[in-house]
């Protein structure tokens, strides 16, 4: 019994080191991206623009139609769930206030997070694993590529760059969603939504949402490079850690949101 | 070892230029010491193949020549320098001066045959477009793949991806080349004119090369002198012919295909029996 019990907590003493070791894996991660984007080219290995261009198209562009239709279906949603609810009160009017901002603090970062996670993050991971398993990286390191450069910091950039544009674009169909059910439920014109959200909305609101964004990007960008660099076995390998990547990403995604949420209101 | 040092010290070439120079090395997996303090020198233009049985830890050094592996002590100096004991820049210029043929080829996956061969002159060298192009075309003239440029890696044979392979390995005109396993898993033609391809990188070229194999019969073909690994141990290093007419045991085990088991010692035998576990 006792053994048992030393033997669990042995488990879980060698899984908690492991855990502080993978962050710590993505911290070094994150340190180089930035020092080879800033010194890269005095050391003859420039970040190139090209690989960041293609990332990009791939985080970013290639994105558009899933975000463009999960988007348009939550921002109905969230109309249809905030006239109901109001209802109650007899408040239906005020419907544009909660989803206003609701979408930019909230829903616009954490669907898109949660769908790039889902996309992107799982991709990356696969990509590197693969290349792992393959030797690809290990023939970039004996070329005198460094495979941090080459690999991780272009997808770092992308990401960066992509996940808040995407979160805009996110915001902005949302709210489109969410105002032509308004305005077929309420009868209110869309220009009078319009108008009420430009007064509820202020800068800080948008600046809350593209903040946690870029936070996402980040989680998502090192939990795939870290998965798919922790590969081992083949291709079943390359499953499983992309499965664990989608997983870690989303929870890291949620957990994130909710802290960034309770100290900004504090 | 005491064969090894029979055979190989009187007549060692001082004279010769080392380019690999591998000195006490010990390599561990976890607690697992793998390679057991080695040291070998690699000379200017010759050919030496690294054989050993399946497990004798051939990947292993090679890895570990290569700096993909950190030994636990010993070095290994690549023309004159230590890779784990250079700063970044100074790595960065060793290992354009080195080329690798992997086993599996591991070549880009998302990039055509041109664009793997081209990438270490995109990587490296201010070339435009067109000269590097032309360089990496006359590289494939090499290895027989002239006219392949658009493939990608999953459309191509076996044989073709070697090659390919090859034509990375040597597109910056490396010194020294590491092939691991070169004709592994190929036919007879196809491997027997990629050991040419060996003999040919040699003569014509200069290069030094290291070979890492367990073909005995490409071995003997390509070699100017073989390395025996044997459970993390070199046996001898010498020339074909010595290596052949070794008296060792377990060398004429390996040439003779004997299984493992028959080489195994009784005691050896019963410690792997009992301590399977940890
Ligand atoms: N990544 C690793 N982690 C732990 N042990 C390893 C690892 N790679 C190899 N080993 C062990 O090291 C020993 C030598 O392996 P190595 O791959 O160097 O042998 P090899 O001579 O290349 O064999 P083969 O001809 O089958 O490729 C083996 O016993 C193997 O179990
Ligand atoms: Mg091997």
């Amino acid at each position: 019994m006792t053994d048992r019990v030393s033997h669990n907590l042995e488990k879980l003493g060698r899984a908690a080191a492991a855990g502080v070791a993978e962050v710590g894996f993505g911290a070094v991660l994150f340190v180089q991206s930035v020092v080879w984007t800033l010194v890269g080219s005095k050391r003859g290995q420039p970040v190139r623009l090209s690989m960041v261009f293609e990332r990009c198209m791939e985080v970013g562009i290639a994105a558009i139609p899933i975000v463009t239709m999960m988007s348009v279906t939550i921002g109905m949603m969230l109309a249809i769930q905030g006239i109901y609810t109001l209802a109650t009160f007899g408040a239906e009017q005020q419907v544009t206030i909660g989803v206003g901002i609701s979408v930019v603090r909230e829903f616009g970062p954490l669907i898109t997070g949660i769908l790039i996670a889902g996309r992107t993050g799982s991709s990356l991971a696969a990509r590197i694993g693969t290349m792992r398993i393959n030797q690809e990286v290990d023939a970039l390191e004996v070329m005198g590529v460094d495979p941090v450069r080459f690999l991780v910091t272009p997808a770092l950039i992308g990401m960066l760059v992509m996940v808040p544009v995407l979160t805009l674009w996110a915001d902005l169909v949302m709210l489109i969603g969410a105002g032509w059910y308004i305005s077929v439920e309420l009868g209110i014109s869309m220009g009078a939504y319009i108008d009420s959200l430009t007064e509820i909305i202020v800068v800080d609101d948008v600046l809350h949402g593209l903040g946690k964004s870029v936070l996402f990007g980040l989680l998502i960008t090192l939990v795939g490079v870290i998965n798919g660099a922790l590969v081992e076995g083949g291709a079943e390998g390359v499953g499983r850690m992309t499965t664990r990547s989608v997983v870690l990403a989303i929870s890291a995604i949620i957990v994130t949101d909710m802290i960034f949420a309770f100290i900004t209101t504090r | 070892m005491s064969e090894a040092a029979l055979i190989d010290s009187p007549e060692a070439d001082t004279d010769r230029e080392v380019v690999i120079e591998v000195r006490d090395l010990v390599t561990h997996y976890g607690p697992r010491e793998i390679l057991h303090s080695v040291s070998l020198e690699v000379y200017a233009g010759e050919t030496l193949v690294i054989m050993g049985g399946s497990g004798s830890g051939k990947t292993t050094m090679l890895n570990t020549l290569l700096g993909l592996v950190k030994p636990t002590s010993g070095y290994v100096r690549l023309l004159g320098q230590d890779l784990n004991n250079i700063d970044q820049v100074a790595r960065t210029k060793l290992r354009q001066k080195m080329g690798v043929a992997f086993q599996g080829g591991a070549l880009f996956t998302s990039m055509n045959v041109l664009q793997n061969i081209m990438l270490p002159l995109r990587e490296h060298t201010k070339l435009d477009e067109t000269t590097m192009q032309i360089m990496a075309r006359l590289k494939m003239e090499v290895v027989n793949l002239s006219g392949f440029d658009d493939l990608m890696p999953a459309e191509l044979s076996g044989g073709m991806i070697k090659r390919a392979a090859f034509a990375r390995a040597i597109v910056m005109d490396p010194r020294v080349l590491f092939c691991d396993e070169p004709s592994a898993g190929l036919d007879p033609v196809v491997a027997s004119a990629i050991d040419d391809l060996i003999i040919d990188l040699r003569d014509a070229m200069g290069m030094s090369i290291v070979v890492v194999t367990h073909e005995l019969e490409s071995a003997f073909k390509i070699a100017d002198r073989i390395c025996v690994l044997d459970q993390g141990n070199i046996l001898m290093v010498g020339t074909v012919d010595e290596v052949k007419a070794s008296s060792n045991e377990r060398i004429q085990n390996l040439l003779n295909r004997r299984t493992e088991e028959e080489i195994l010692d009784p005691d050896e035998y019963l410690r792997r029996l009992t301590a399977a576990k940890d």
